[in-house]
C-alpha cells in the first residue's frame, strides 16, 4: 500500500481560506483525498471543519486557493454544481422529501422515464434497488421517506450520491445521531465505497471511530492546517493535543472534595423489562458516575429518578423526603435537575431566544403578578451566561444558531438557574468537542465543589474515570459493580459492564 | 466487510397504501351518501338527477383540480373565484362586442385571460417572498375590483350570447353532459401530468421540503410559477364554462367560491401542507361536494345545514390525516425500538 503522498490525489485542496468579514474561518488549509481511502477530519468545533466541508459541497467560495478533482480545477458555484463535478455531502440529518417515496427520492429530476416521456417507475424501483444491493443494505424503493430512521435517510442519500456517480463523498458527524449497530452498518457501506475506488471525507468528535475506520487524518485547529499523517502513525493521545494545543491532562479538572451528607438515596427501583432493583446514594459534593454499555438502562434510572418515566416499586428520596413517584414537577420543586441526553429535542426550544431558554425553568420567581419582567429576565440570564462561559452572539439570538457545546453549556444554564442540590447528567458531552468538553468538566467540577449532588450517565470511559468520584456499573438493567473513583479503571469498568474480563471498549 | 448487513423492516409501500386510503375514504363517504338518499328517494339514482349533479360539480372540480396543482407545492391560490367572475364576463362581453366569435376561439381567450392572471400570481409569489396565501388573498380582491368597475351594475343576459355557446353548457354525448366530459378530460391530463411526469413529480418535491428541492436542483421559482399559470387558466376555463351554463352574468360571479375549491381539495386528501395528494382525489372532493348540495335537498334537510356538513367533513378528512400520520409514526416508532433493542446486545 503506498503512502498517502504517493498516489496521485482524487481530490486536492489547495491553500484554502475563507473569511466571513474580519474573522477567518479557514486559513491556509491544504491536503488530498486519495480513491479508496478513508482521510478523518478533526478539529475541535469552530477549529474551520465546517467551513471546508462548505466549501466542498459548493455553499462557500474560497476567497483564495482551490479544489482538484483528478488533477483538474473546479470551482462550483452552487450545491448542484458541485454534485455534478462528483462530490456529495452526507450530512448529519439528510434533507429528503418525506412524502415522496424512497425511490423518487434518489432520483428527483433525474427519473428514468419510458413512453411519452412517462416516468418508468418499475425501472425507477429497480435502480434503487441496484443500488441499495450495492450498498449491502434492505431499504424498500416504493416506501414512504417519512419514518426512515436517521440511518436509513443517510443510506438514501448515499444511494442518491452514488446514482450521481459520486467520486467524493464528505460525511459531515454521520454517526451523531446513530446508534451502535447503525454506525457499524455505516462503516461497512463506506469501506463498500472506497473498495470501488471512492475516496472519503469523514469528520467524527469519536477518536474510536476515527481510529478503526480512517486511513489517513488532518487535524485542523483555530481555521488553520495542523498536521496531516496516516492514522497508523499517531495515537489518540497525539491528535488530541495538536486538536487543543495544549496538554490532555488539563481535560479533567476535578477538584477532590470531602463528601457530606447523601442527598439522593434511590432504593430497589424496579421498572419490568428496563432496570430492576436499583439502589444508589449520592453525597453532597459527590460526581457519581453511572457506566455501561449503551442500552444497559442507565438513561431510563435517571429517567425514572426524576420522574419522567413510572417505576413499578422502590422509592427515591431528596434530603430524606420521598419523592412522588412520575412527576417531573414535583423532582424539580424538591431540588433536582436533569440535563437529558438529545438537548436539541428535549432540553432546548430551538427557536427561542438564548435568554428566553436559560430562565424557562424558572419562570416563577421572575415574574412579578404573574407577568415576566424583561429586564428581570434578562438581568438573570447574563449572569448564567457569563458564569457558564455561553459563547454567543446576542443573548436576543436564536438558541439554534449557537454551537453545539453552547447549546450544552446553555442547557445547563437552565437548570442551574433552579439551584438544584442534584444535578443529574445523561451524557453531558456527547457530540461536543474536546475544548468545550473541558469547559464542560470544569463547570461540573465547580458545582461539586459548591455543595451540589452531581449523578452522571456516561458512555465515555475516559470521562467517567477522570470526573467521578465513584463510578456505579448497569448491565442490563442491573447494578454490577460499585468502584471508588480511585480503584476504577477501564478494564474493571468494561468488566462489570459486560460480564467479561478486559474485552475492552 | 461484505456480508449483507439487515435492514428495518419496511411495510410495503406504505406510501402508496396511504394515498389509496384518502381516496378511497372519500369514495367511500359519495357511496354512503348516494346509498342513503336514493333509499329514501329512489329518483336520486335517476339519469336527469345524476346529469345535474355532474353538471352541477363540472366547475367545481375543473377549479379544484387546478387549486390541487397549486396546493400540493405549499401554496394556495385564493384568487380563483374573482378570475372565475372576471373571465365569465370577459365572455359575455366578448360575445356582446362580437356576437359572431367562433366557440372555441372565446375558450381560448377566456382561458389566456385566467392564464394572464395566474401570471400575474405566479410573478408577486416568486418576487415577493411573501406567502401565496396573502398574495392571492390580495389579487382576489383586485381582480373582483377589476370586475365591478368594468361591469358598473351591467348584467349580461342569455340573449346576449349565441344559442351554440349556450347549448355547450347543457349539451350532452351519449347522455354524459359535455361540461362533465370536459372536465374528466382536464382531470386524466392534470392527474396524469402530476403523477407521471417528472416537471409534475417536482412540484411534490418543492411541497415535501423545499431545501431538498434546491439542492436536488429543481428549479423552485419557476415551478411555482407554472403552477399558478396552470391554476389561473383552468380558473379561466372554469369561467367560461360558467357563462355557457348560467347564461346570466354580472361582477358577483363566483364570490366565496374560492373556499368551495379548498374545502373540495381537502376534503379530497390533498395535504394543506403539500407535498401529497392527487388531483383524482381532489376532484373526488369536489364530486362529493356537489352531491351533498343535491342530496340534502333531497333528503329535505335545511339547506342552511349544508355549511355544516362540509364543515364536518373538512374535520373529518384531517382527523383521518392525522390518524395515518400517527399509525405511521407509531409504526417508525416501533421498528426504532427493534432496531434499539439489537444495539443493546450488540453493542
Amino acid at each position: 500500500m503506498s503512502g498517502p503522498a504517493a498516489a496521485s490525489p482524487l481530490l486536492h485542496l489547495r491553500d484554502v481560506a475563507k473569511s466571513f468579514g474580519p474573522v477567518a474561518a479557514v486559513k491556509g488549509v491544504s491536503f488530498a483525498l486519495h480513491a479508496g481511502r478513508v482521510h478523518a477530519l478533526a478539529g475541535e468545533n469552530g477549529a474551520g471543519k465546517s467551513t471546508v466541508v462548505k466549501m466542498l459541497a459548493g455553499v462557500h467560495r474560497p476567497d483564495s486557493g482551490g479544489l482538484e478533482l483528478e488533477g483538474r480545477p473546479i470551482s462550483p458555484d452552487g450545491p448542484a454544481a458541485a454534485q455534478a463535478a462528483g462530490i456529495a455531502v452526507i450530512h448529519q440529518e439528510p434533507t429528503l422529501f418525506p412524502d415522496l417515496p424512497v425511490a423518487e427520492n434518489i432520483f428527483m429530476g433525474r427519473q428514468p422515464t419510458g413512453r411519452f416521456g412517462r416516468i418508468d417507475r418499475g425501472a425507477m424501483n429497480e435502480a434503487a434497488g441496484r443500488l441499495f444491493a450495492r450498498l449491502g443494505v434492505a431499504i424498500d424503493p416504493d416506501r414512504q421517506a417519512r419514518g426512515l430512521s436517521i440511518a436509513d435517510q443517510q443510506l438514501v442519500e448515499i444511494a442518491k450520491a452514488l446514482s450521481r456517480r459520486a467520486k467524493v463523498f464528505v460525511m459531515d458527524e454521520p454517526t451523531a445521531a446513530l446508534s451502535g449497530v447503525e454506525a457499524t452498518r455505516l462503516f461497512a457501506v463506506i469501506r463498500g465505497l472506497t473498495e470501488r475506488g471512492a475516496a472519503v471525507l469523514f469528520i467524527s468528535h469519536r477518536f474510536d471511530e476515527i481510529f478503526s475506520l480512517c486511513d489517513d487524518i488532518t487535524v485542523m485547529r483555530d481555521g488553520a492546517w495542523v498536521s496531516t499523517d496516516r492514522v497508523a502513525d499517531v495515537t489518540v493521545d497525539t491528535v488530541v493535543r495538536r486538536m487543543v494545543g495544549r496538554e490532555v491532562s488539563a481535560l479533567f479538572p476535578k477538584q477532590d472534595v470531602e463528601p457530606g451528607d447523601v442527598v439522593l438515596d434511590v432504593r430497589g427501583l424496579t421498572r419490568t423489562g428496563v432496570f430492576e432493583d436499583v439502589s444508589l446514594t449520592v453525597r453532597r459534593g459527590e460526581i457519581v458516575a453511572l457506566a455501561g454499555l449503551v442500552g444497559a438502562g442507565r438513561s431510563e434510572v435517571v429517567r425514572a429518578v426524576f420522574g419522567i418515566d413510572r417505576y413499578e416499586s422502590g422509592d427515591v428520596r431528596v434530603g430524606g423526603r420521598l419523592l412522588p413517584p412520575g412527576s417531573p414537577a414535583a423532582a424539580m420543586a424538591q431540588g433536582i435537575a436533569l440535563v437529558p441526553e438529545d438537548r436539541r429535542q428535549q432540553g432546548l426550544v430551538m427557536e427561542l431566544s438564548v435568554e428566553r431558554n436559560a430562565t424557562l425553568t424558572r419562570l416563577r420567581p421572575l415574574a412579578r403578578f404573574g407577568l415576566l419582567s424583561g429586564r428581570g429576565e434578562r438581568r438573570a440570564a447574563t449572569d448564567l451566561a457569563r458564569r457558564l462561559h455561553v459563547r454567543h452572539g446576542g443573548l436576543g439570538d436564536a438558541v439554534g444558531t449557537l454551537s453545539g457545546g453552547n447549546q450544552q453549556k446553555l442547557v445547563l444554564a437552565k437548570w442551574l438557574a433552579t439551584s438544584p442540590q442534584v444535578l443529574i447528567l445523561d451524557e453531558p458531552t456527547r457530540g461536543i468537542d474536546v475544548g468545550t468538553k473541558a469547559e464542560v468538566h470544569r463547570i461540573m467540577s465547580g458545582l461539586a465543589a459548591e455543595d451540589m449532588a452531581v449523578l452522571m450517565v456516561s458512555s465515555e470511559l475516559p470521562e467517567v474515570l477522570g470526573m467521578a468520584d465513584r463510578v456505579l456499573v448497569m448491565r442490563e438493567g442491573r447494578i454490577t459493580a460499585e468502584l471508588p473513583g480511585s480503584r476504577a479503571t477501564e478494564e474493571s469498568v468494561m468488566f462489570a459492564a459486560t460480564g467479561q474480563p478486559g474485552a475492552g471498549a | 466487510m461484505k456480508r449483507p448487513v439487515e435492514g428495518t423492516a419496511h411495510p410495503r409501500s406504505g406510501a402508496r397504501r396511504v394515498w389509496a386510503a384518502r381516496e378511497l375514504g372519500v369514495l367511500l363517504a359519495l357511496a354512503l351518501l348516494v346509498a342513503v338518499t336514493a333509499a329514501d328517494n329512489s329518483r336520486f339514482l335517476s339519469a336527469q338527477s345524476i346529469r345535474d349533479v355532474l353538471l352541477s360539480a363540472s366547475i367545481l372540480m375543473v377549479l379544484a383540480v387546478g387549486q390541487t396543482v397549486v396546493v400540493v407545492t405549499r401554496n394556495i391560490d385564493l384568487s380563483v373565484g374573482s378570475v372565475l367572475g372576471l373571465t365569465a364576463f370577459a365572455t359575455g362581453k366578448l360575445f356582446v362586442a362580437a356576437p359572431g366569435t367562433p366557440i372555441l376561439l372565446a375558450v381560448l381567450a377566456g382561458v389566456g385571460l385566467g392564464a394572464l392572471c395566474g401570471l400575474l400570481n405566479g410573478a408577486l409569489v416568486a418576487a415577493a417572498r411573501v406567502p401565496a396565501l396573502v398574495i392571492t388573498l390580495g389579487t382576489l380582491y383586485v381582480l373582483r375590483g377589476i370586475d365591478h368597475s368594468w361591469a358598473s351594475g351591467e348584467q349580461i343576459n342569455a340573449a346576449d350570447m349565441p344559442r351554440s355557446f349556450l347549448d355547450l353548457g347543457t349539451a350532452t354525448l351519449l347522455g354524459v353532459p359535455v361540461l362533465a366530459l370536459l372536465a374528466a378530460a382536464v382531470l386524466v391530463v392534470v392527474a396524469v401530468w402530476l403523477s407521471s411526469y417528472r416537471s409534475g413529480r417536482e412540484l411534490y418535491a418543492i411541497g415535501s421540503e423545499p431545501a431538498a428541492a434546491r439542492l436536488a436542483g429543481i428549479a423552485v421559482g419557476r415551478r411555482v410559477f407554472t403552477a399558478f399559470l396552470v391554476s389561473g387558466a383552468l380558473a379561466g376555463l372554469a369561467g367560461v364554462l360558467h357563462a355557457a351554463r348560467y347564461g346570466t352574468v354580472d361582477a358577483t360571479v363566483g364570490t366565496g367560491l374560492e373556499l368551495q375549491v379548498v374545502a373540495a381539495v381537502v376534503v379530497g386528501g390533498v395535504a394543506i401542507f403539500g407535498g401529497s395528494g392527487t388531483a383524482w382525489g381532489a376532484a373526488l372532493g369536489a364530486l362529493l361536494l356537489a352531491t351533498i348540495g343535491s342530496s340534502l335537498a333531497v333528503l329535505r334537510v335545511d339547506p342552511f345545514w349544508q355549511q355544516a356538513v362540509v364543515g364536518a367533513l373538512i374535520l373529518a378528512a384531517i382527523g383521518l390525516d392525522r390518524l395515518l400520520a400517527a399509525r405511521m409514526a407509531a409504526r417508525a416508532v416501533r421498528s426504532q425500538g427493534r432496531a434499539r433493542e439489537g444495539t443493546s446486545h450488540g453493542a
